[in-house]
């Protein structure tokens, strides 16, 4: 099938200022706002923190006249960081929410998998839940009833199909509901970091089937964090940043626009950057990266020692902080976290709130990474930057051992080792 | 009814067409302006999910329960013996002749119906939130869904009504003759009238529900002064007219009267009252169409 498969022509979504999670449970909450907001208003005028009308309308564009066509068979790789606009787009196109201007036509059957396993109850047995879970997302009875052994194949669920899924694992739960939405088969399929479930195995069976989709002439519109899947699967991309389509061409040239665009905010001060995500009580508002020994060096050696010290600008209960590292694709590589405790942690007292992380042995091959960091507090997100900032490691040794850049850029870890060798 | 409609779709801008073309369907995403209109059209494509729904909240009504199905008999019924105490014997409140038992079941099926109704509807946008944010449906179908499953109940409290019907005619202490006559047949036409009271209120509740949390809490108070605001535990033939024409403001009070005048013989409904509970009921449910349409726009942005 030629033509079209979407078209969309100035797509913009407006937001109430703290974004969609700002919700009314109370009458009374409304209320005081409504009474509070004139006064608001008029106090950032007189401090001058709104120079005009314009800074004081309390809303944000998560979308902003965002234009494209795709064919009918083209797959489709939106990328972007967080709070860019991706899943706002994906949920206008999918008519979950409405957009605030512009339009967009859709020729064909849009299938969503912005989650799996939506409408699942608990107190039905597997194949219950086949029939709902698929009434849901849009199939037929007569659809499901046609597809009904292949789903239960899929899934791998065998015997527990007249079970209810209360009593499935966690890997169950997941493969029925995969299945269910994989066997779909619209003409339009919209994926979200759904090939993030079950275990390796299923996720190669997975994307083996958004193989077979796409080979069947469907058109995929995926979005992703993981650009070694975006590579492999997408021949197109789309990058999105602060609501605005940023580069729109063939993957790989997006891909690197994606993650150059990390590098280009890396210069802005950390705590005037918009692009992050959380409640905002607590904010990070540095990062310092050094090799420990001399201060103000951030060159990093393989097999060196690191420091990481992140500082924040307020103080909550149960205050943590956690970052990734990933390479230059975007994968992460690394996790580190101080709410999970050690023996060895400390606690400084000082005036400023400050985590410091040290890496005694960094396993690292030389080449640049990146940093996404991410702060807890008071039971919840209070901050999540990614690409809050990046470091470069250099050749060095791992125990006496030389590291040098690897031929594949795949590699990215080392680790300390030792060989017996044959006499020669 | 239809140049209403009519004229509507002149106002509206078309904020969606949906047809068919070679075989491929085609959809148009733009914002809503100005009227909505009610896209019943794709609710009617809808309606395999529908029965979805229906039969989701039939299989789960009653999971881990002891008693089960049991409690769609035992809620009116238990009512009807505290109304009998209180009202019957101590109030001595008086029946249209009709053994007070019966005069109050017939009365309470309905009822309770409408009232579990209600209740379930109101919820039906908040407990199914995490659908709503992820997969688009046309929201209508579920409070209707929820009212529509209530139906199982009320057969079920139904048959017991037609068991006490015949029991109190076999005693004759009970001092009653039941008598069948051709009222019955106008029995579906109070089911619906009740069926679509109910639908009404959901809508209104279930979607201000969505915005407002607080009617959650409301919701149980309303159904409660709703109760003594209908003519269950007493006859509506205690009012005088016009009054008691005017009582059929409460379309309720249309549906009770109706399913007494037509399964126990009484000579209450009829007549200009029925008109205006249907009227009324009528009322509510377009008004409450619309209004939830209205709110399904951002339905998704505040749930």
């Amino acid at each position: 099938m030629n033509g079209i498969a979407i078209q969309a022509e100035g797509l913009s979504k407006q937001y109430q200022i703290g974004g969609p999670q700002k919700t009314y449970d109370r009458l009374g909450d409304q209320l005081t706002d409504a009474l509070f907001t004139p006064v608001r208003r008029a106090g950032k005028l007189l401090t001058g923190r709104a120079k005009s009308a314009a800074d004081l309308d309390e809303t944000i564009w998560a979308l902003k006249d965002v234009s494209f066509e795709i064919g009918h068979g083209e797959v489709l790789g939106i990328i972007g960081g967080n709070g860019a606009g991706k899943s706002t787009l994906l949920k206008i196109l999918s008519r979950i929410t409405e957009p605030t201007e512009g339009y967009a036509n859709i020729y064909g059957r849009i299938g969503s998998l912005l989650e799996v396993g939506t409408g699942f109850h608990p107190e039905l047995t597997g194949r219950e839940n086949i029939y709902l879970n698929g009434a849901i997302l849009g199939m037929t009875k007569k659809e499901i009833d046609r597809k009904f052994d292949e789903i239960v194949d899929f899934a791998e669920i065998g015997k527990f199909i007249h079970t209810p899924v209360k009593f499935y694992s966690s890997g169950m739960y997941v493969r029925l509901a995969f299945s269910v939405a994989a066997h779909l088969d619209p003409e339009i399929l919209l994926v979200d970091e759904v090939l993030a479930v079950g275990d390796v195995a299923f996720q190669k069976k997975c994307l083996g089937k958004m193989g077979d989709v796409a080979k069947r002439g469907r058109t995929v519109l995926f979005v992703s964090h993981n650009m070694a899947v975006i590579r492999t699967l997408c021949e197109r991309g789309l990058c999105i940043s602060q609501g605005s389509i940023i580069a729109d061409g063939p993957i790989s040239d997006v891909v690197d626009t994606y993650l150059a665009s990390f590098e280009q905010l890396e210069v802005m001060n950390l705590a005037e950057r918009t692009d992050r995500s959380g409640r905002g009580r607590v904010r990070l508002v540095g990062v310092d990266i050094t090799n420990g020994e001399s201060n103000g060096i951030s060159m990093l050696k393989a097999g060196g020692p690191a420091k990481f010290t992140f500082d924040l600008n307020g103080m909550l209960a149960n205050l943590s902080c956690g970052f990734v590292i990933l390479d230059d694709l975007g994968q992460p590589i690394s996790i580190f976290k101080s709410d999970v405790p050690s023996e060895d942690d400390r606690v400084i007292s000082g005036s400023e709130v400050r985590f410091t992380c040290e890496v005694d042995e960094l396993m690292l091959v030389p080449g640049r990474y990146r940093m996404d960091v991410f702060i807890r507090g008071g039971g919840e997100r209070q901050d999540l930057i990614e690409g809050a900032a990046f470091f470069d490691v250099e050749v060095g040794d791992l125990r006496g051992r030389p590291v040098s850049p690897p031929e594949n850029r795949r590699i990215s870890v080392i680790m300390p080792h030792r060989w017996s060798l044959p006499v020669s | 009814m239809s140049s209403l409609k009519q004229e509507m779709s002149k106002v509206t801008v078309v904020d969606e067409d949906t047809f068919t073309y070679s075989a491929v369907p085609f959809v148009q995403i733009k914002p809503t302006k100005g009227w909505v209109s009610l896209r019943l059209d794709e609710l009617w494509r809808y309606r395999e999910l529908l029965y979805f729904f229906v039969w989701r909240d039939i299989k789960i009504r009653y999971k881990q329960t002891i008693l089960g199905a049991s409690w769609a008999i035992i809620q009116p019924l238990f009512t009807m013996v505290i109304f009998s105490l209180f009202f019957g014997r101590l109030a001595q409140i008086p029946s249209d002749g009709i053994p007070y038992p019966l005069f109050s079941y017939a009365a309470l099926v309905p009822w309770t119906f409408f009232a579990n109704g209600v209740t379930q509807s109101s919820n039906s946008l908040v407990v199914n939130a995490d659908m709503i944010r992820k997969i688009y449906f046309p929201r209508l179908a579920l409070p209707i869904g929820s009212v529509l499953a209530g139906l199982v109940d009320f057969c079920l409290a139904f048959i017991v009504l037609i068991g006490m019907i015949i029991g109190f005619s076999v005693v004759p202490a009970a001092n009653y003759d039941a008598q069948l006559s051709l009222r019955v047949l106008w029995l579906p036409l109070f089911l619906l009238l009740a069926f679509i009271t109910t639908l009404g209120v959901g809508f209104w509740f279930s979607a201000m529900n969505a915005q407002f949390r607080d009617v959650r809490y409301v919701v149980p108070f309303i159904v409660q002064a709703w109760l003594f605001f209908t003519p269950i535990a007493y006859p509506s033939s205690l009012l005088s007219e016009p009054w008691r024409t005017l009582y059929g403001i409460n379309p309720m009070t249309g549906v009770v009267e109706g399913f007494r005048w037509a399964l126990l013989g009484t000579d209450t409904a009829a007549g200009p009252m029925l008109i205006l509970s249907i009227l009324a009921a009528v009322a509510i449910l377009v008004g409450g169409i619309y209004y939830f349409r209205r709110m399904e726009i951002k339905l998704a942005d505040v749930l």
